[in-house]
């Protein structure tokens, strides 16, 4: 067979058994989790006296809960929140499940930690109670977010009931204009094809621009398309996704290494292989990109209006604009640009890694946090953590006056108490601009960590391209 | 388990597009170990302003839908985060179905593992119901599950499809879990063969 896509591919060499017509059972190679979609799941299967299958395919990670003040040892003081922490790991101990618990020098978000620690390699399934999963595509692995219920199912047995999806190919090609980055992409790609516009698809990205896209840039974009209702981001694994997978499992051994290499070289769609749908798409048009509205395809370039009610094409999305630019406090028409900024974020399992952070510290070296604006830095990891203080991108960013702060997913779902009040307007690295999502009433402006670095510096909603004249 | 073919009740509309479960179900009612006290939580900003009181303009909190059982909701019904809790809130609350024009996939499979049944609609079937529920509120509605077919108080039909494998779960209900550990022999063949053909498979 020469017409298989890279989807299929993934999905056959799972599949341990074909259910019916359009579902089968897959085999999950790896399986993640965290405090607050897994408890449950455990409950289920206590009460009916089950045990967890393969405890050494599981990962678990206190991530969501988990305060991020700069204190060391870390205390959880919401009793709640202590609760969960203290339920996984009673859990995890009972079952003989690996946990990276508060405390853990790798703890961090689970999206972050597990390519990481050379957890996700090209060909593998891995699932996890979290919707973000399908950052793991970016290696070439089929990653995608589960329910309790299904989490519950997976540690049982080891397998997922899998309704198959349909397949979207979107090629993208030409250079990445200066200023912009991956997740000025994928904001921009989901503002095109909209919230839903891959909903039911396993979306394969191709072309020049993903192939000049580093691993951790890569992870962006396929985290973030779940933004646009995609079951699964693959990316075909390459020279760069298998320098990053050697530089994170040091373990294998070479002879092991040739093996996978052979195996992984496999791992690309087919050149006659059919998609269901496809969008093209030239990188030349993309400028840095900035929600404005409370749906993530609400978005539009740095240097363009936020549009008119008018200019919808249906009347749901014209009540769609009145309901968020009500609750956003803006008006149709008016230049996104210029809107000022109370609260900075950056970090989350969308713009948490290194490599995000590099770039702020190179827009804020040597610059000051507007007066007036409270800017938080939330590694995504401890690793990232140290690599950052010891490359001294850490300094950087306290002398420029962020607040520099110990990792986990933090504002990103405000489910710690790093949260929003009514009424504050932040700049978000984060994936989510969904009312009340990063606290009731906050509004939230989803954009690049160069971009988010940039409104920190000025107090408002700003081009990074032009950003010397304002800072100068 | 007891077999579920028939909903009846009041609908509720709710026409808004791209309704995520952080709306359905907000942060602040995620800090628990069980499933408890979740239709409190159940559209918490939506239903009750800032300092806790009921906010007139909810339709949840308009009399005549107090006692609604059935949801109509706008398109992708159901984005965002994988929340199970988002499903166990709106049954807790008293709904047993929702009907939308599109539902976002993880929703969707969490609904079925919990036989709440989700009917997707085309937009002027939605429209219809929508402006009966709105017009004519606490009418009944019915849904017959074995044929498929959603009947307004006026006596609209709509037909509805549904995959087989989720109307038998919605219907009679499936312990999944026993269902696949019948076949735990073949999983286990299965296991085998992939990780010695792909020992890299095996991460830790």
């Amino acid at each position: 067979m020469s017409d298989q896509t890279l989807y299929r591919k993934l999905v056959d060499s799972h599949t341990v058994a074909r259910i019916d017509e359009h579902n089968v059972l897959l085999y999950a190679d790896l399986h993640l989790m965290n405090e607050y979609t897994s408890p449950q799941a455990f409950s289920g299967l206590d009460a009916r006296g089950r045990a967890v299958r393969r405890p050494r395919q599981q990962l678990a990670v206190v991530s969501h809960i988990i305060p991020t003040h700069a204190e060391s040892p870390r205390v959880i003081r919401d009793a709640a929140s202590l609760l969960q922490a203290q339920n996984l790991a009673r859990n995890c101990k009972r079952a003989g499940i690996r946990l990276l618990a508060a405390d853990d020098p790798l703890q961090g978000i689970e999206h972050i930690v597990a390519p990481e620690l050379g957890l996700i390699r090209p060909g593998m399934v891995v699932l996890c109670g979290d919707s973000h999963t399908t950052t793991y595509g970016a290696l070439g692995a089929l990653g995608f977010g589960i329910g309790t219920s299904e989490v519950e199912h997976v540690l049982a047995t080891q397998t997922l009931v899998y309704r198959l999806a349909e397949t979207m190919r979107i090629t993208i090609d030409g250079a990445l204009a200066y200023g912009t980055s991956s997740k000025d992409l994928v904001i921009w790609i989901i503002s095109r094809i909209g919230a839903q516009g891959a909903r039911g698809y396993a979306v394969e990205f191709a072309g020049s621009t993903i192939a000049s896209l580093s691993a951790e840039a890569r992870m962006t974009l396929c985290n973030m398309t779940v933004e646009a209702g995609a079951r699964a981001a693959l990316i075909a694994p390459d020279a760069t996704t298998f320098d990053y997978v050697r530089a994170h499992t040091p373990s294998l051994d070479e002879a092991a290494w040739q093996a996978a290499l052979a195996d992984w070289r496999g791992l690309h769609s087919d050149a006659d292989a059919r998609f269901d749908a496809e969008h093209r798409f030239d990188a030349g048009d993309i400028a840095p990109f900035v929600t404005w509205g409370t749906s993530p395809d609400q978005a539009v370039a740095i240097d363009q209006p936020i549009p008119a009610e008018a200019a919808q094409a249906t009347p749901e999305a014209a009540a769609s604009l009145r309901r968020a630019l009500d609750y956003m406090g803006l008006a149709a028409g008016r230049p996104i640009a210029g809107t000022r900024v109370d609260r900075v974020f950056i970090g989350s399992c969308t713009n948490g890694r290194i490599e995000d952070l590099r770039i702020v510290a190179g827009i804020v070296r040597g610059k000051q946090v507007a007066p007036g604006v409270r800017a938080m830095v939330v590694p995504g990891s401890g690793s990232v953590r140290r690599a950052a203080e010891q490359e001294g991108i850490a300094r950087t960013l306290i002398d420029a006056g962020f607040e520099w702060r110990e990792p986990g997913c933090s504002m990103c779902l405000a489910m710690n108490d790093d949260v929003l009040d009514a009424g504050e307007r932040c700049a978000s690295t984060t994936n989510r601009n969904f009312e009340g999502r990063q606290g009731r009433g906050g509004r939230t402006h989803l954009m690049s960590p160069a971009m988010a670095a940039a409104a920190a510096l000025t107090g408002c909603i700003t081009d990074v391209r032009t950003l010397e004249a304002h800072t100068s | 388990m007891t077999r579920l073919t028939t909903i009846r009740g009041s609908a509720a509309p709710l026409p808004i597009d791209n309704l995520d479960t952080d709306q359905i179900m907000p942060k602040q009612f995620l800090r628990i170990i069980d499933k408890a006290g979740l239709a409190d939580g159940l559209l918490y900003d939506l239903r009750f302003d800032e300092r806790g009181a009921p906010r007139d303009d909810c339709v949840l909190n308009q009399r005549a839908h107090a006692n609604a059982t059935v949801l109509i909701g706008g398109a992708n019904f159901g984005c965002g985060s994988s929340r199970e809790h988002a499903v166990w809130g709106l049954q807790q609350y008293g709904f047993q179905a929702v009907i939308a024009p599109s539902f976002a996939e993880i929703f969707y499979s969490n609904a079925m593992n919990n036989r709440l049944l989700l009917v997707q609609l085309e937009r002027d079937a939605i429209d219809a119901l929508t402006r009966e529920a709105s017009e004519t509120p606490g009418t009944l509605l019915s849904i017959d599950l074995e044929r498929q077919t959603v009947t307004s108080g006026s006596g609209h039909r709509f037909d509805y499809a549904i995959g087989a494998r989720h109307k038998r779960m919605v219907i009679e209900g499936m312990d999944t879990v026993d269902l696949t550990l019948d076949s735990l022999s073949a999983i286990e063949a299965f296991e085998q063969r992939h990780f010695a053909r792909h020992p890299w498979a095996q991460v830790m």
